[in-house]
């Protein structure tokens, strides 16, 4: 118990002297996946649309693999990802193996499936006339997409915390593919893979305590937004 | 109703932005040769000696070293697909197949430490008075006792296979032995928590001793000598290997100016020196 006190109070010590490494490890995690949820929103929401409002042969089984895509293990992802980015492997022309660019890959792969499911789900989820209602009154196609889109909004939003928060606490594919390599490509999960194996645990405690603070922060203002805009 | 959305679309945008600004730096990839991929073990991560090294190599050559810890196997098999570039390692009898396979060149000796046995302070097998670490993992497999492996294909993990091997005991599957899969640091925890056996290097066990509660049981035997060598990868084998970066790291590894801090590397924190410089030396004049 002393010790999870002790992390604790690391942990805001770290924070508030703003430790020059630790602050680094944190900006670069939010920023890495920040980066990968945007890539992923655009993405998921473009083709979690186009699945939802289009009727193709095959269409249950696409709407099966993006189901099933949202619960892709990280390790597999980030081993597949190493693979291909290898400098002698198919993508290793562009070497950013064991840079945050390959993270951000990594988890934008992650992440796009879980976005473009939950996107599916709310556009099949409004109610099927008011596609013709808005056509029927005159709207082109871009503009009926774009009023859909906006009518699910607030499950869009739920897309955001759920793509976020599964990749900013996702460790497998970051250290597979970034390298956990010091002051470059560590962000909080692997830095407290590292404390831990080197039995520094107050210093585990600590980022693992501002890994949550960060969680909660940012999901704290997509939830604001989202219950400002609550439906009447 | 709209206004309101236009506002959160807009401070998306701007976050949006912002993100790509701050993630711009990170995409561009610097010169090819500035990047050097050093494979290496979890122990000279773990016990913190890279963190002193790698930043005076980078400052007086301007390389830009990614480590990259993991067991001295899958350091192996990274520089066997070319994927590293140069290792730091302590698997000999493997290292010395890795370059008679053509796989790596110049091979040299940096440093030493040993191996240990460590286990719970009450040593439920008796190994403490065991004449040498083959008889002390006859003790544990006779009398049942947990002992925790690395599994990991690691140098520590072929070390511990090599002594089960003269003990003429295979031990995998048994129930008393377990693989935890892990590196060094965490298979310590583990066997503190589990109060089981374990190999470890003196290095790592030395930085985590205070928290683990873990006594030395077997030390000073010839076999538990533990040397770390620097391998180059071949660059003739891989052309896209940084050849001169790896020969650079190698240079670095055996002057003079890095053996004296390594010599003195953890004296002031641990009392006592974690490794011994080695370059130079022969590895059979070693631990006489």
């Amino acid at each position: 118990m002393d010790l999870i006190l002790e992390g604790i109070l690391k942990a805001f010590y770290l924070i508030f002297t703003l430790d020059k490494e630790v602050l680094g490890i944190t900006l670069l995690s939010l920023k890495v996946s920040g980066t990968a949820t945007l890539i992923s929103l655009f993405i998921g929401i473009s083709v979690g649309t186009a699945v939802a409002l289009a009727r193709f042969p095959g269409r249950q089984l696409v709407v099966s693999l993006i189901n099933t895509g949202m619960g892709l293990p990280p390790v597999v992802v980030g081993l597949f990802v190493t693979i291909f980015l290898w400098r002698n492997g198919p993508l290793g022309f562009l070497e950013i193996l064991y840079t945050p660019t390959a993270i951000i890959l990594a988890q934008a792969v992650i992440a796009t499936p879980i976005v473009t499911g939950i996107t599916l789900a709310s556009i099949q989820h409004l109610p099927a006339n008011l596609r013709l209602q808005i056509l029927a009154l005159g709207a082109t196609r871009v503009q009926m997409v774009w009023l859909l889109v906006k009518e699910a909004r607030l499950p869009l939003l739920a897309a955001v915390m759920a793509g976020f928060g599964g990749i900013i606490s996702e460790v497998g594919a970051s250290i597979m593919v970034g390298g956990n390599i010091r002051g470059y490509s560590r962000v909080l999960t692997t830095a407290t893979v590292m404390e831990t194996g080197r039995g520094n645990f107050d210093v585990a405690i600590a980022l693992s305590v501002i890994l949550m603070l960060l969680a909660f922060l940012v999901n704290a203002i997509l939830t604001q937004i989202q219950q400002r805009e609550r439906p009447r | 109703m709209k206004r309101e959305l236009q506002r959160v679309l807009g401070a998306a945008l701007v976050v949006a932005a912002f993100l790509t600004v701050m993630a711009l730096p990170t995409c561009a990839a610097a010169p090819a040769q500035k990047n050097l991929i050093l494979a290496t073990t979890t122990s000279t991560q773990d016990s913190g000696l890279l963190d002193v090294l790698i930043p005076a190599f980078e400052k007086k050559t301007g390389y830009f070293v990614k480590t990259i810890a993991v067991g001295s196997g899958q350091a192996m098999a990274m520089g066997r697909k070319g994927e590293a570039d140069v290792l730091l390692v302590h698997s000999p009898d493997a290292e010395k197949k890795f370059v008679a396979e053509g796989s790596g060149v110049n091979r040299l000796i940096v440093m030493h430490n040993d191996f240990i046995v460590v286990g719970p302070a009450a040593d439920p097998a008796a190994i403490k008075g065991a004449k040498s670490t083959v008889e002390a993992f006859k003790k544990i497999a006779a009398a049942g006792s947990l002992f925790l492996s690395r599994g990991d294909n690691s140098g520590t993990h072929s070390k511990e296979k090599g002594i089960w091997k003269a003990a003429g005991i295979n031990p995998e599957g048994q129930k008393w032995y377990q693989e935890t899969g892990l590196g060094m640091g965490q298979t310590l925890n583990v066997a503190a928590e589990k109060k089981g056996y374990t190999l470890a290097d003196r290095g790592t066990w030395l930085s985590l001793q205070q928290k683990l509660g873990l006594p030395i049981l077997k030390e000073g035997d010839p076999i538990l000598l533990n040397v770390y060598h620097v391998i180059p990868v071949n660059p003739v084998k891989w052309p896209k290997v940084n050849a001169d970066g790896a020969k650079a790291f190698s240079d670095f590894m055996v002057s003079a100016e890095t053996q004296r801090i390594i010599k003195t590397f953890g004296v002031e924190k641990y009392g006592g020196a974690l490794f011994f410089p080695d370059a130079g030396k022969k590895e059979d004049d070693l631990g006489k």
